[in-house]
C-alpha cells in the first residue's frame, strides 16, 4: 500500500512534470511541417539538444518505472484512471508553468474527469 | 482566433494514433509486469532484481515499444498545439478502451461505479476537445 502510494506520487506529479518539459523543449525547437522520415529524425534530433528535453526524459523514466511498480500488483483498469489526476496539475502547470491559456471551457473539462477518476477510484471492487 | 484547417486534421491524425496504441502498451505492460509479481522491499538489490526481472520481459518491451509510438507522436503534436489540450484529450480517451481490454482481455473485474467513473471521464474528454486547438498568443 505504502510502496504503490509512493510509485502512485513518482507517476502523477513527477510524469507531468515531464510532460511540461517536453512541451516546452519542442516549442522551443518549433513546430513540425513535413512528416518525412528524414524530418521527424531532425526534429528529434534537435529536441535532445535542448536541456528540458533531458530533464523531460528523466522524470518521465522515474515515472514509467514507477508506473510498471504500480502495475505488478493492482489492475490495469484500476491503475490508468486513478493516476488521470494529472489532468489536474497539468492544467495547472499549463497556465502557471508554460503560460498557457487554459479556458474556462478546458477547466470545466478537466474538472468533470476528476469526478469521473474519483468514482473510478471509489469504485474499486 | 481561427485555427487552420490543416493544423486540425493533422491533430487530430496524430491523436488517432497516440489512443491507438496507448491502451494497448498499456495492457501488455499489465500483463508483463502481473507475471513478475510484487517488488519484495525497497532494499537496493530487491529493487534491481524487480527492474531486472521487468525488463527482460518481451511483454514489457512490446509495450514500451508502443509507448514509445505514442511519445514521438506527443512530441510531434506538442511543437504546434498546446499541451493543457493535446494532454487530456490524447490520453482520456484511452481510459474506456483500457478498461474494455482489462475486463474483455486481462479479464479484470470492473464495478459498475467504475463503468460510471469512465463515462464521466469521457465527457470530460468531450468538453476539452471542443476548445481550439491552440490558445497562446503566438497561435496561427
Amino acid at each position: 500500500m505504502i510502496t504503490n502510494s509512493i510509485f502512485y506520487f513518482f507517476v502523477v506529479v513527477v510524469g507531468t512534470a515531464g510532460e511540461m518539459c517536453v512541451s516546452r523543449a519542442t516549442k522551443a525547437i518549433g513546430e513540425v511541417h513535413e512528416f518525412t522520415p528524414r524530418s521527424i529524425a531532425r526534429h528529434v534530433g534537435r529536441a535532445m539538444t535542448v536541456p528540458w528535453m533531458w530533464l523531460a526524459i528523466f522524470m518521465m523514466a522515474v515515472a514509467f518505472f514507477s508506473l510498471l511498480g504500480m502495475l505488478a500488483t493492482a489492475k490495469a483498469s484500476f491503475v490508468y484512471p486513478s493516476t488521470a489526476v494529472s489532468y489536474g496539475v497539468g492544467a495547472l502547470g499549463g497556465k502557471f508553468f508554460l503560460k498557457e491559456q487554459v479556458t474556462a471551457e478546458r477547466w470545466l473539462g478537466v474538472a468533470v474527469i476528476c469526478v469521473g477518476v474519483v468514482l473510478v477510484i471509489i469504485g474499486k471492487g | 482566433m481561427t485555427v487552420q484547417p490543416g493544423r486540425r486534421l493533422k491533430t487530430y491524425i496524430m491523436i488517432l494514433i497516440m489512443v491507438t496504441v496507448t491502451p494497448l502498451g498499456d495492457i501488455f505492460l499489465r500483463k508483463g509486469m502481473a507475471e513478475i509479481g510484487a517488488m519484495a522491499s525497497w532494499a537496493p538489490a530487491d529493487v534491481f532484481h524487480f527492474f531486472f526481472r521487468a525488463f527482460t520481459s518481451p511483454l514489457i518491451w512490446l509495450g514500451i515499444a508502443l509507448q514509445l509510438a505514442f511519445f514521438i507522436a506527443y512530441l510531434l503534436v506538442l511543437s504546434w498545439a498546446d499541451y493543457s489540450f493535446v494532454q487530456p484529450v490524447s490520453t482520456a480517451i484511452a481510459y474506456p478502451l483500457i478498461a474494455l481490454l482489462g475486463r474483455f482481455v486481462l479479464h479484470e473485474s470492473v464495478t459498475p461505479l467504475r463503468w460510471v467513473g469512465v463515462v464521466v471521464i469521457c465527457l470530460g474528454v468531450f468538453l476539452v476537445g471542443r476548445t481550439q486547438v491552440k490558445t497562446t498568443e503566438d497561435a496561427i
